[in-house]
């Protein structure tokens, strides 16, 4: 997993709410059997109409509007736990989701990718999300380490919460794997306790 | 310390709890299917890491399966291939699979139950969302990531967070023709999307404790829609009778103290619960949804809300309904009966039971399609293929199908679909698809009608 410490780039406004994972990925593209390239088909059916031209209304075919972090309404990443939209995610060249909130399994997965989702309050959102439409040159700045978002040349500043852990994770570039598996004993004894216990099999 | 069912069963599995951070969780029984899991594997291989626990890993191929001719090879080829990755997978890791034409083949969440692979206190997880269906009885049962299924292959265990725990009560009798489906169309209309998110949610009171099994896995399988990890029901005597002689469930001795502990799992008189909702039987009636998130529904007999919001205005733009609108008389095109929310025999004998001696309308295509082989062959057994051919419906072959529309099993551009599946979002069913979510008594009248039908006025 790619380390992830700070993160300084322009932004790209999404403002629709309850994306579900199935726009960000649809399901006729997940036949295949490796990680990559999921980002050729990252929001297919609203980047493309049906005859594979460009939908001038979506915001990722927007040429003033480009950058690393995507600014998306409430509830992203809701429906399927599919990863492959992570993936499509970090394929397209994110490093970081703001929202104002995340479903479980996505936020799961997007933290198992290096992805950072940062979930702030509905007001921050809806101010960033009106001065990066309006100024797409604005950056925004993410600092991990001291768990907080600011954007250039305005008063926008907030924290966000994101479990100890899995800061550490991210700022070093570890995975879950690794810790499981260090604690390979403590497992094992566990599974002799319960079957002492014979409570079921 | 009075517990709920969620405490008893997690903290039962709990191995270690980090300082500040997330605790490790065993997990009981691992499913996996050909689409979330090659990733995992290729992982494990790069690293070289072997599966720990093969023997609690059971697979199936139920996703990207063909619903016809199973028994020639699958025409798709990237769809072959995959599933012959997952052969291949499980055949290296010493992993039981139910491979397409098996007789035990079917949907993950539709199998595992009926093969008693689910039983009460477990911990369960598949890479897929609608694992929470396996809640119904009363096992810890969500979905996870494919980075997850590598760390369950590597450990058997997750890190994880504790959930919260929240209540939804319903109380009463359910009126006739009101089916489980109904119910959790309901719940999630009243209480949106998202407010489960960051909980497991228990289902209680007399409305469940009334409730076959199969019902009660239709209701755990949409707490996901409404963004809780999981669904649990107390195990109680209709459990024990559902999992009692199956093929995995537990024998002789076993079964006497299995018994013995299943029975301490309720949640206890007064623990506490972090958020707690109550709803009447008597309030709940056929339900419809109208939008593209399943949160957007209505009675059947009632008219689409007027709301101002842009995301409200964008689904029904999608759908091409205006608001303030009848649903009931809308004219629709194709049915599809199945998928992991609705496709186990007491739903068929639902539609059975009402297309006996009917025959669907001309311009209607009805899509049955079981939940397991199993399934399929009972259907055959008690006679209700018949009644379904005559009254002009197909019965296909098990699988995921026209629920996430990966095979060929897709609704056509701009057309309506009335689905008993669990999500109605923008493409779900096919790119431009637009479906609607209802019970399958509510799919089967419009089979019949060729419109959505209040179907109260039928029933009254
Ligand atoms: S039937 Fe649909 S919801 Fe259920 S497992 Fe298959 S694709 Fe997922």
């Amino acid at each position: 997993m790619e380390k992830f410490t700070t993160l300084n780039s322009r932004a790209i406004p999404l403002d629709i709410e309850n994306v579900d994972t199935d726009q960000i990925i649809p399901a006729r593209f997940l036949k295949t059997t490796s990680r990559e390239g999921f980002g050729e088909n990252f929001f297919r059916d609203w980047k493309y109409d049906k005859n594979g031209s460009e939908r001038s209304d979506f915001v990722l075919n927007d040429k003033r509007y480009s950058g690393r972090v995507l600014i998306a309404g409430d509830n992203f990443g809701c429906g399927s736990s599919r990863e492959h939209a992570a993936w499509a995610l970090s394929d397209y060249g994110f490093k970081g989701i703001v929202s104002s909130f995340f479903a479980d399994i996505f936020k799961g997965n997007a933290l198992n990718n290096g992805l950072l989702p940062i979930q702030v309050s509905p007001d921050f959102l809806k101010d960033i999300m009106k001065l990066i439409s309006e100024k797409p040159e604005t950056r925004v700045s993410v600092d991990l380490e001291s768990q907080s978002i600011s954007i250039e040349n305005s008063k926008l500043k907030e924290s966000f919460k994101i479990d100890t852990y899995k800061k550490t994770c991210m700022i070093n570039g570890y995975d879950d794997i690794d810790f499981l598996l260090s604690k390979k004993d403590k497992i094992e004894h566990f599974e002799n306790q319960r079957k002492l216990l014979n409570v079921y099999d | 310390m009075s517990k709920t069912l969620f405490e008893k069963v997690w903290d039962a599995h709990v191995v270690d709890t980090i300082e500040d951070g997330p605790q490790i969780l065993y997990i009981d029984k691992h499913l996996i299917h050909e689409v979330t899991s090659p990733q995992a594997f290729q992982e494990l291989e790069r690293r070289n890491i072997p599966v720990f626990r093969p023997k609690e890993i059971v697979a199936t191929a139920d996703h990207n399966t063909p619903t016809v001719d199973q028994h020639l090879p699958v025409k798709d080829e990237l769809s072959r291939k995959q599933l012959a990755q997952l052969s291949e997978n499980c055949k290296k890791n010493n992993i039981k699979l139910y491979e397409l034409g098996h007789k035990y083949n079917g949907i993950v969440h539709v199998i595992a139950p009926e093969l008693g692979i689910t039983q009460p206190g477990m911990t369960i997880v598949c890479g897929d969302s609608h694992t929470s269906t396996h809640g119904a009885f009363g096992s810890i049962a969500f979905g996870i990531g494919t980075s997850q299924v590598t760390q369950v292959f590597a450990s058997q265990c997750l890190l994880l967070t504790k959930p919260k725990s929240m209540r939804i009560k319903v109380n009463g009798t359910l009126k006739n023709g009101v089916l489980p489906k109904d119910v959790i169309l309901y719940i999630i209309s009243k209480l949106g999307t998202n407010v489960g998110t960051g909980y497991f949610c228990e289902y209680a009171g007399e409305v469940f404790e009334n409730m076959s099994m199969e019902g009660r896995m239709t209701v755990c399988n949409m707490s996901i829609e409404m963004g809780a990890r999981g669904g649990m029901i107390a195990p109680d005597q209709t459990t024990f009778d559902y999992v009692k002689g199956k093929k995995f469930a537990p024998k002789a001795e076993k079964w006497k103290s299995s018994l013995h502990y299943w029975k301490t799992l309720p949640t206890d008189k007064d623990a506490i619960f972090d958020k707690e909702f109550v709803f009447e039987a008597e309030d709940i009636d056929p339900m419809i949804t109208f939008g593209t998130n399943p949160g957007m529904s209505i009675k059947v007999g009632q008219k689409i809300p007027n709301k101002k919001d842009a995301s409200f205005e964008k689904s029904l733009k999608y759908m091409n309904f205006q608001k303030g609108e009848d649903m009931a008389g809308k004219p629709i095109n194709y049915v599809f009966i199945g998928s992991c929310t609705n496709s186990r025999i007491e739903d068929f004998r639902v539609v059975a039971h009402y297309v006996k001696g009917k025959q669907k309308a001309k311009n209607v295509t009805a899509w049955l399609v079981p939940g397991s082989k199993q399934v399929e062959n009972q259907i055959e057994k008690e006679g209700l293929k018949d009644i379904f051919q005559k009254a002009g419906f197909e019965l296909r072959q098990p699988g995921c199908s026209a629920c996430l529309a990966m095979n060929d099993d897709k609704i056509p551009e701009g057309e309506y679909c009335v689905s008993t599946s669990n999500r109605n979002f923008e493409g779900r069913q096919g790119q431009g698809s637009r479906t609607i979510l209802a019970s399958p008594l509510v799919a089967a009248a419009a089979a019949i009608e060729g419109r959505i039908v209040d179907i109260t006025k039928q029933l009254n």
